[in-house]
């Protein structure tokens, strides 16, 4: 077995991926006995976990192609650990690419030695290394801001915070609107599968569609997707768009 | 008033610690590989590698910080940034449960409701990388099939319409500009979608600055 897929390679993605299972059962625990005390019913809670489960798995496919794409070059076990803890394949990708290009190799080849292997290494992980420095220090004054602004004035500190979840819904649908036909379909499918959504939940009053009607949009519309791809001509769509 | 102090107080002092203990596994990660390979990097490789990203992204990182750790809440934010992915999958799966559980984002409600959102989604995301890495030959031509290429190529529009329908349609007044602003500046510069999390942060300035001209007209 090659170097990338050794054994050792896969006890350290194992242990990674248990630290950041340990992190996250902890984080959990604290915060379900914390909504016990404010009085958020169990039901809340199981739905919150339920529906946030369900949400998650379309994303995280999505993450491991990330992940099968960036296996070719560096073996598995390497983008399984950069993409457990603080990665995006937006980053792990040009990040190895940059650092295989620095050392003469590239990122459509296996890499071919060890010393280069930890060179990507290094520059994979040291590349998005600074919320772990920044949040330890300023995460209580940034959150301490939010609260005062809360404090101050209760309705445009809400005001303030739903301003910023448009900030970045509107990045994403301005991203999505000018980026294809394809693009612009999907997005709309989404919207309206969304529509429907709410129209069975507010008028038809089925009620645990609410908590599904996300996870719904998102495969419906990327169902369509494929849809729409086999139907558009081939110059409406984005280019390597197959493969 | 004491209590909620008091559970900030333990967040932040647990969130420190695991925040640390992350660093040290992040770094243990390429130390353990240069002894157990026997072979070191070349500092001025690492650092030329670096030149090329570092720079970028460690402002693209810091303005992610203060950009959503006001919509994720303390513990949201600790987790969050340690596991990773937070514009693909922690932030919507944060924003969509405070939705569902009709609580408000910077409340105690809202804090206690991202953290489980948060973490619920770390814990399925490690599982399947884990099944995917290790049932990689049954998966990867399944996933890799071309019929399913478009699917996972739209997965953000995908995900970012039936998000954004909810909240443009229930504050479409704030939504408005940085809407019209954001849309005018992606089709005069189509190529910015590579460098979307940059512009999330200008989109937010907007919609802050727009909010705040309508509050004071008393349109909001």
């Amino acid at each position: 077995m090659d170097f990338k897929n050794s054994a050792f390679m896969y006890i350290l993605g194992i242990a990674v991926g248990a630290f950041v299972i340990a992190q996250s059962v902890y984080f959990l625990v604290k915060a379900i006995r914390r909504s016990r005390e404010l009085g958020i019913t169990g039901t809340v809670i199981r739905r919150t976990i339920t529906s946030s489960a369900v949400f998650a798995v379309l994303p995280s496919v999505s993450i491991l192609l990330g992940l099968i794409t960036l296996s070719s070059t560096l073996g598995l076990p390497l983008p399984w650990i950069r993409l457990s803890v603080l990665g995006a394949v937006t980053y792990e990708l040009p990040a190895a690419t940059v650092a295989l290009n620095a050392i003469g190799e590239s990122i459509s080849m296996p890499v071919s030695n060890p010393a280069a292997f930890n060179t990507v290494a290094w520059v994979m992980t040291l590349g998005c290394i600074t919320p772990l420095i920044i949040i330890p220090l300023f995460l209580k004054k940034i959150l301490g801001g939010v609260h005062k602004l809360r404090k101050r004035d209760t309705h445009w500190g809400d005001l303030f915070l739903t301003a910023l979840f448009l900030g970045m819904i509107s990045a994403f649908l301005g991203m999505g609107i000018s980026d294809g036909l394809l693009s612009i379909l999907t997005l709309l499918t989404s919207a309206a599968i969304m529509g429907v959504c709410g129209v069975f939940v507010k008028v038809l009053k089925v009620r645990w569609l609410e908590n599904f009607a996300l996870p719904i949009s998102m495969l419906g519309a990327m169902g369509l997707a494929i849809l729409y791809a086999e139907l558009l001509p081939a110059e409406l769509l984005p280019a390597g768009l197959w493969g | 008033m004491k209590e909620k102090k008091e559970y900030s107080v333990q967040v932040d002092a647990y969130g420190r610690a695991w925040m640390l203990a992350a660093l040290a596994v992040m770094l243990l990660v390429p130390i353990s590989m240069c002894i157990y390979f026997g072979v070191w990097p070349n500092v001025l490789d690492v650092l030329a590698g670096l030149l090329g990203v570092a720079p970028i992204y460690w402002v693209v990182c810091s303005i992610e910080v203060f950009t959503y750790a006001p919509m994720l809440g303390s513990g949201g934010t600790y987790l969050a940034f340690v596991t990773g992915n937070i514009t693909n999958l922690k932030a919507p799966a944060a924003i969509n449960a405070m939705e569902a559980a009709k609580v408000k984002p910077g409340s105690q409600e809202g804090e206690v409701i991202s953290t489980i959102a948060i973490a619920t989604t770390s814990i399925v995301t490690t599982i399947i990388l884990a099944a995917g890495v290790f049932l990689f030959a049954q998966m990867a031509p399944i996933l890799n099939a071309p019929i399913l290429q478009p699917a996972f190529k739209m997965i953000l529009p995908a995900l970012f319409g039936g998000l954004g329908v909810v909240y443009v349609a229930k504050n479409w007044k704030l939504a408005i500009a940085p809407l019209v602003v954001m849309i005018a500046l992606f089709i005069a510069v189509p190529s910015l979608a590579s460098s979307v999390s940059v512009l999330v942060p200008v989109g937010a300035l907007i919609a802050i600055g727009a909010a705040r001209l309508l509050y004071k007209k008393g349109l909001v």
